[in-house]
């Protein structure tokens, strides 16, 4: 433990052991988040995948709404914006544009993302504004203790609705698909070495990039639903996860507990909003256009 | 630093208010504008989105104010200066991110080009109805700044103060129009860039690992950097400490409201721009703004051509108050006059500098129109009794 302590405090005179550690702002650990939470291990397979994508960090900037994967931002040793809820994405719209090296990644949960972020996830896509979007599903709202989210699968228990949810939530992948994303991927966090694959080909490729991970909330989503622990859950993943690289996104919707379709579903090539914006200017106003972010 | 010259549109011209705002902003330097169209401020991103592509900047139309209001801040964090423009709907949708503004000391340009309220109210009519909601529409305590311009000149003169005055003090500064300035249409000269003077950012001169993001200087300010610099900068809407990492406790909670309240209030006398006329020996001084204080001049020529010692103030700088100069004024005046869109609002501030001292005439105006004259006179005559 003292050890551990010590490599942490001073990573020049002790050999770093775990390669994730140079990504963290070591002094804000230990985190908010709960054992059996799922979020850490995405924070994990999306280091690894910033390590294989070869990338220079200093360019890299990660922007996330609020609630419990909206913390993301403030773990990560990169230019991060903790910005408000569910408006990542047009913060992040802004800084691209405004600065159009850095890749940006917005990190945010699935009611951040969906609910009150709906609007914006759908116009980045449409626009093919060159972000990746991770969004990071537990099916509930974590942070204020449990509420219905716009991916509870009917059925499934929410403190406001307790008598089990009646709507229809989100099929994630369809929605992504439907508004104009070039990237769309959906692991759990069962499938770590997938996810990273998926966080490194979604950061690797221009455009509007979506990955989704399912991931366990056992403080609230499965101790409601009396799922049992995180484990539990991971087990669950692995037991019900049915691997469709290619799947119709329409035909991957979630049920309570059902099967869950995995893969890469959308892979495909659209020119980005400012590749859009400088080919139009130059060819319709000519030598007087200054191109802009170069 | 003077203007760069690829943005300055240097002659003499015939420009309406918000056409006139556009190019002082472009003038000040403002790249990155993001907006959503509302009557009447709906020219100003139109000139925009005309101009910039031959200035070398961007302009997005966003899906709503929340997304143009936060797309500029991320914009401003990308190293840009940055503008959003807006009338009443728009800007009560943009509150959540004005607080965002003010915490994370982002410095941003916001037009408002004030109708009728309130909800949709009188879209294509004048009203100078949001002024107490740009000083405390979003919750918490934070300050910012509002100017209040009289004319298509002052549109683009006072937008470059405008942005300065945001790189300077790192707050969300107002741009409070009307829609008589912004469809008005009068000359504007614009100089050549070299006699335009414009303030860069506070970009740091400390190095990655020395700098923190929130240790401000003896102004109460902090330097700035942008993302993609190196410094790894954390950057939260919750309240943090000197690094930007969030700090949830009453320490860490007064140490930065107060600073963040502190560095304007502080230097209230500093940032005043109160231009006077025949205030020091006045029995009554009318106090006016913008497109209102061309109506008040007139009432006041009237009331002196029928012997009536009267002043008048127009506050060019309407938020901070300037609660020192009607402090000032107060025992040696019988009353303050305050004509205004609204139904009381400035009035209001007038009423608690003055503390009893002198009386606190209200010539409120619901909106739609400018005031006759005449209603300031009457106010005038009252007050002097």
């Amino acid at each position: 433990m003292s050890q551990n302590l010590a490599i942490a405090a001073d990573e020049r005179e002790y050999p770093v052991e775990n390669p994730v550690i140079p990504y963290l702002r070591q002094e804000r650990i230990p985190h908010i988040w709960c054992p059996g939470c799922g979020i850490g291990t995405t924070v994990n397979c999306f280091a690894r995948a910033l390590t294989e994508s070869k990338r220079d960090l200093d360019q890299v900037a990660i922007v996330s709404g609020i609630g419990c994967t909206g913390r993301v931002a403030g773990y990560l040793n990169l230019d991060s914006f903790h910005t408000t809820h569910g408006r990542a994405i047009p913060f992040a719209t802004g800084l691209k544009l405004s600065n159009p090296k850095l890749k940006v990644v917005v990190y945010s949960g699935d009611g951040d993302l969906f609910a009150i972020g709906g609007n914006h996830f759908v116009h980045a896509a449409r626009r093919n504004m060159d972000l990746t979007v991770i969004c990071v599903n537990n099916f509930t709202y974590g942070m204020t203790g449990g509420q219905l989210a716009p991916t509870t699968p009917i059925g499934a228990s929410q403190t406001t609705m307790p008598y089990g949810n009646f709507e229809n939530p989100f099929n994630l992948p369809f929605l992504a698909d439907a508004c104009g994303a070039v990237y769309v991927a959906r692991w759990t966090v069962f499938h770590v070495k997938q996810l990273t694959r998926a966080m490194h080909e979604a950061i690797s490729k221009p455009g509007f990039t979506f990955v989704e991970v399912l991931a366990p909330c056992p403080t609230l989503y499965s101790r409601r639903n009396k799922l049992g622990d995180g484990v539990d859950q991971v087990k669950y993943y692995k037991e019900r996860s049915v691997v469709k690289h290619g799947a119709a996104t329409k035909e991957v919707a979630l049920g309570f507990q059902g099967d869950i379709v995995v893969g890469k579903f959308v892979d495909r090539e659209r020119e980005t909003w400012l590749d859009g914006m400088n080919a139009h200017f130059e060819k319709v106003l000519g030598p007087r256009y200054r191109r802009y972010g170069e | 630093m003077k203007a760069d010259p690829s943005g300055v549109l240097t002659g003499m011209h015939f420009l309406d208010g918000d056409h006139a705002a556009c190019e002082g902003a472009l003038a000040a330097g403002c790249r990155f504008v993001a907006g959503y169209p509302i009557t009447p401020s709906t020219e100003v991103v139109e000139r925009f989105a005309s101009r910039i592509p031959m200035v070398g900047g961007v302009f997005i139309q966003m899906e709503d104010e929340i997304a143009s209001s936060i797309a500029v801040l991320g914009g401003a964090w990308g190293g840009k200066k940055v503008m959003t423009v807006t009338s009443g709907p728009g800007l009560s949708l943009m509150m959540e991110h004005i607080g965002l503004a003010a915490i994370t000391e982002t410095p941003v340009v916001i037009v408002d080009v004030q109708r009728g309220g309130p909800s949709t109210g009188l879209p294509t009519l004048p009203a100078q109805a949001d002024m107490m909601q740009v000083k405390w529409g979003s919750h918490g305590d934070y300050e910012i700044i509002a100017l209040s311009p009289a004319s298509p000149q002052e549109c683009f003169d006072l937008m470059i103060r405008a942005f300065n005055l945001a790189e300077t003090w790192r707050v969300p500064v107002f741009f409070m129009m009307d829609e008589v300035i912004g469809h008005m249409t009068e000359r504007v000269d614009i100089p050549p860039a070299d006699r335009i003077d414009v303030v860069e950012r506070r970009w740091t001169t400390k190095k990655p690992g020395e700098y923190r993001p929130y240790a401000a200087g003896p102004d109460g300010v902090p330097d700035m950097v942008k993302a993609g610099d190196g410094h790894r900068i954390h950057i939260t809407g919750l309240t943090h400490d000197e690094r930007g990492y969030p700090a949830m406790n009453p320490a860490a909670q007064d140490k930065l409201v107060r600073r963040l309240t502190d560095k304007i209030r502080k230097n209230r006398e500093a940032l005043a721009d109160i231009r006077e006329d025949g205030v020091e020996d006045a029995d009554v001084v009318v106090v006016s703004f913008g497109i209102t204080s061309r109506v008040a001049a007139a009432a006041v020529d009237s009331a002196r051509a029928a012997g009536l010692k009267v002043g008048h103030m127009r506050l060019v700088v309407v938020w901070p108050f300037p609660e020192h100069r009607i402090a000032q004024m107060a025992p040696r005046v019988k009353a303050f006059v305050v004509p205004e869109l609204n139904l009381g609002q400035i009035a209001l501030e007038v009423e608690r500098a003055a503390a009893g001292r002198a009386r606190t005439v209200r010539i409120g105006h619901a909106g739609g129109t400018v005031h006759e004259p005449e209603q300031i006179l009457a106010g005038i005559r009252e007050a002097a009794g």
